[in-house]
């Protein structure tokens, strides 16, 4: 199974451990794993901040690298790059039809770290341990627009001794949304304060997420006010002291059920989805 | 998208700006933002709203079942009507007109204003009384009628009311639109007519009710919104908890509705379908506890307005029409939109400067002003989160609306200041080219570096390691960056990059090379790699998902043309309130 890795710019620029822990997991389950050097970055920086002309080239560029190794799936570490890619077939210009063609090729095949773990590999106990209390944060992109809520329960849940609490206000942005943390700092601060204190407030020591920029945003948060955190992708979490006879795999039948299940339990807490 | 609507002469677009909406507070975003920050009641009455809103509004949806069946009918139900509004406005007219109402069409909101103060000089009214309306408070109504000597103006919503007391404050919030006083500052006002009791709200709000009731009595007029005007009946359906609308409506002889002309329903089964989905997004319950179809009154009635005047506003409407910004013209109201923003939770009414803020209002206002000037930074006050877009009962994409706005004022009109622009521009580069990103790569750690400082400051200003954990390799951050990237450090630190030797490619690289190398080479890796795979008991038949918007959105094919209105269309839950297989769904008779 061969699987092209999706990096995004911010593993590369900011968190190779995310990306190593990734390739490590995916590796560990049988993945032949690819990583074109020529892609950057999904086109969000500058297209979500109004400059679409100049996304174009962005756009074009990451299509052809994530396209030039003829694989089965790509896999990112980010729910919202993932998401975006997705997106692209939409963003491109009217007339850019081969290239709206391949984007479109390319969503088919593209998903979230998690996601392809759970619902394409069908792991349900990656054999990790981690002996601690966590808390996770759900991403905005991931969870409404690329519409995948469950996968990243599901697996923190079979991770022997990690204790996962409940974040209060779960569905509130962290404060983060690429460009307008640093366009709208003023505003950006309040949210992303409100997000500390609700991890806070969970007695929490390690803050989990499938999206690196949340991450990034609520660490920084954290190290700014000298508040205690560790922070940590679910790649990361999965890749902790795995041992491999607590592997454990489920087919589709057994997925719907759980699914099933773990639905009714979030849709009674929050919004339904859709 | 169609333009046929924009044939019509009634809103032909003269080219001319059409629109004008009320600006007010600091015309500065940042200073806002700043002042509204101070208020921590309005801050903490805000989120309260918002967490207790999210539980009333998701029970009251979760009980109609099906919720989004109910959402793709909302919204095709209003596509319909957005698309075929000339023929809708002009049947509704024709409606009122049969019934002896008077229909004005106004296309500003000067337009809208003379005819209504001079209705009220015609009609010689000294006593109005006015329940809650988003569209009066758009067009300055309320400044314009106390301008005419010898009127006096009541609002008779309760939140309304309270506003009226303190100078005519605007809302800051469309549905509850005096979240931002406190019971003590309601105690005061009220003192200003008369109160003498406590800060207890059920004492003030029996006072308030003594008060309106003989306001209501010696009413001479009545100008109330409207919630939906029903085209094939010729009325006006207008909810509200507090009775306020029906005693203003009941008793002066005459009324005079204010509607924003995309406020159409083709029937009263679609307004019996949106009140149900506008009510429980608005508050969260099954129906306000007044819900009402007003015409002029009948001889053989009782009560109602012996003289009736519907004024239909466009005030900028139109440009909306026939552009990717159309959608923004299904819109109800309700309001979700504000209840689910994590801006609007932070910054509050106040700080959008428009009487309509939160994701509404972003992508609204500058569209009924037709320009940016004032409103040029809402689209920026905006994480893309969203949620508005999740929770809109009519399926606007609000978000994708807000990005349209940026794309409009950074590449069509050149918005961005020349610094922003330039680091725009740059990034577009350095993200479109692998060259100049590999060289990023190469160079960012050392870069970086210079400047990045290690251990944060404790309570005694001595720098300690770094209290978040993994945020980067080395223990060392950036504290200051500069232009707009400058944003990020005022809040947070910025995780140092790593060195090139220590990068995620470098080490991707060097593990194929030795992972290569111990199997002979790649294809034998590949071959223990297929090992693995095969122990896998999924093996060949690996599942496939995708829940995208993306992928739905590429299921329908890119159409545009909604789906007619018919019978398969209608929700399972809906069963129990429409007649099932008359067939007959939206046609008129």
């Amino acid at each position: 199974m061969k699987v092209v890795i999706f990096s995004t710019c911010l593993v590369d620029l900011i968190f190779p451990n995310v990306g190593k822990a990734m390739v490590e997991v995916l590796e560990r389950f049988g993945c032949e794993t690819y990583m074109p050097m020529q892609q950057i970055c999904c086109g969000q920086i500058t297209f979500n901040s109004g400059y679409v002309k100049e996304s174009k080239k962005v756009m074009h560029n990451e299509i052809d690298a994530l396209m030039s190794v003829d694989a089965d799936y790509i896999v990112g570490p980010a729910g919202s790059c993932v998401n975006m890619l997705k997106e692209l077939q939409f963003h491109l210009p009217k007339g850019d039809d081969a290239y709206k063609a391949k984007a479109h090729e390319m969503a088919n095949k593209t998903y979230e770290f998690s996601q392809f773990l759970y619902r394409v590999l069908g792991v349900l106990d990656a054999g990790a341990e981690l002996d601690a209390v966590a808390t996770y944060h759900r991403s905005c992109h991931m969870t409404r627009l690329l519409g995948e809520r469950e996968s990243p329960y599901i697996l923190m849940d079979h991770v022997k001794d990690l204790k996962v609490q409940e974040l209060p206000h779960i569905e509130n942005c962290c404060g983060f949304g690429g460009m307008f943390s640093m366009k709208m700092p003023e505003v950006s601060r309040e949210m992303v304060n409100e997000k500390v204190a609700d991890v806070e407030s969970t007695g929490a020591q390690i803050l989990i997420s499938c999206d690196p920029g949340c991450l990034m945003n609520i660490g920084g948060r954290f190290n700014r006010l000298g508040k205690k955190i560790t922070i940590m992708h679910l790649a990361e979490v999965l890749n902790s002291n795995v041992d491999m006879s607590r592997v454990k795999y489920v087919d589709a039948a057994q997925r719907k059920a759980i699914d099933q299940q773990t639905l009714q339990h979030s849709n009674a807490h929050e919004e339904a989805l859709v | 998208m169609s333009n046929t609507q924009m044939d019509d002469t009634l809103f032909k677009r003269t080219g001319k700006k059409t629109g004008t909406m009320l600006q007010y507070g600091d015309p500065d975003f940042v200073k806002r933002v700043e002042i509204n920050e101070k208020d921590k009641f309005a801050h903490k009455a805000i989120s309260n709203a918002q967490d207790a809103q999210w539980v009333k509004r998701e029970t009251a949806r979760a009980e109609l079942g099906n919720w989004e069946g109910w959402r793709d009918l909302g919204e095709q139900i209003r596509q319909q009507c957005v698309r075929y509004l000339p023929d809708y406005l002009e049947e509704f007219s024709d409606n009122v007109e049969k019934r002896g109402g008077h229909v004005f069409f106004a296309q500003t909101d000067v337009e809208a204003r003379d005819f209504i103060t001079d209705l009220v000089k015609k009609k010689q009214a000294h006593k109005i009384v006015k329940p809650k309306s988003m569209v009066t408070s758009e067009i300055g109504l309320d400044k314009a009628l106390l301008k005419i000597p010898d009127v006096k103006v009541t609002e008779t919503d309760l939140a309304e009311f309270i506003l009226e007391l303190d100078h005519w404050d605007e809302p800051s919030h469309l549905v509850f639109p005096a979240l931002h006083k406190n019971r003590d500052e309601v105690q005061k006002l009220f003192q200003k007519i008369g109160y003498t009791g406590d800060n207890d709200p059920q004492h003030e709000a029996r006072f308030s009710r003594k008060v309106l009731r003989e306001r209501f009595l010696e009413a001479d007029m009545s100008i109330t919104g409207c919630n939906f005007a029903v085209a094939d009946q010729g009325m006006v359906n207008i909810v509200t908890n507090e009775g306020n609308a029906d005693l203003s409506m009941s008793i002066a002889p005459t009324q005079v509705v204010v509607m924003g002309m995309e406020r159409i329903v083709p029937t009263l089964r679609e307004a019996e379908t949106m009140d149900n989905m506008l009510v429980r997004s608005a508050v969260g319950s099954k129906l306000t506890s007044y819900c009402s179809f007003v015409s002029p009154k009948l001889p053989d009635e009782a009560d109602g307005p012996e003289d009736f005047y519907v004024v239909i506003v466009d005030n900028g409407r139109s440009n909306a029409l026939g552009t990717e910004f159309e959608p923004i013209l299904q819109c109800i109201r309700c309001a979700s939109c504000l209840n689910v923003c994590p801006i609007y939770r932070n910054i509050g009414g106040k700080g959008y400067g428009s009487i309509y803020p939160g994701p509404i209002g972003v992508v609204l206002s500058p569209l009924l002003q037709g320009d940016y000037d004032e409103f040029h930074d809402l689209p920026y006050a905006c994480s893309l989160c969203s949620a508005c877009t999740a929770t809109c009962p009519v399926k606007i994409p609000l978000h994708e609306l807000i990005l349209k706005h940026r794309e409009v004022e950074m590449n069509d009109k050149h918005m961005g200041d020349l610094i922003a622009d330039t680091v725009m521009k740059v990034v577009g580069m350095g993200t479109g080219h692998s060259s100049l990103f590999r060289t990023a790569l190469t160079f960012d750690h050392v870069a970086m570096n210079t400047i990045a400082k290690k251990g944060v400051k404790d309570s005694s200003g001595k720098r300690v390691p770094d209290t978040a954990k993994n945020l980067d390799e080395n223990g060392k951050h950036e504290e200051w960056m500069p232009f707009v990237f400058g944003g990020w450090t005022k809040v947070r630190d910025l995780p140092e990059p790593p060195a090139h030797s220590k990068n995620f490619r470098t080490w991707f690289n060097d593990r194929k090379t030795k992972q290569y190398k111990a199997a002979g080479n790649d294809v034998e890796f590949n071959k223990e790699q297929a090992k693995i795979l095969a122990q896998n008991p999924n093996t060949p038949d690996f599942g496939s998902y995708d829940n995208s918007v993306s992928a739905r959105k590429a299921a329908k094919n890119g159409t545009t043309e909604p789906a007619p209105l018919s019978d398969a269309t209608v929700p399972v839950a809906l069963g129990s309130i429409e007649e099932a297989g008359t067939g007959n769904y939206g046609k008129k008779d």
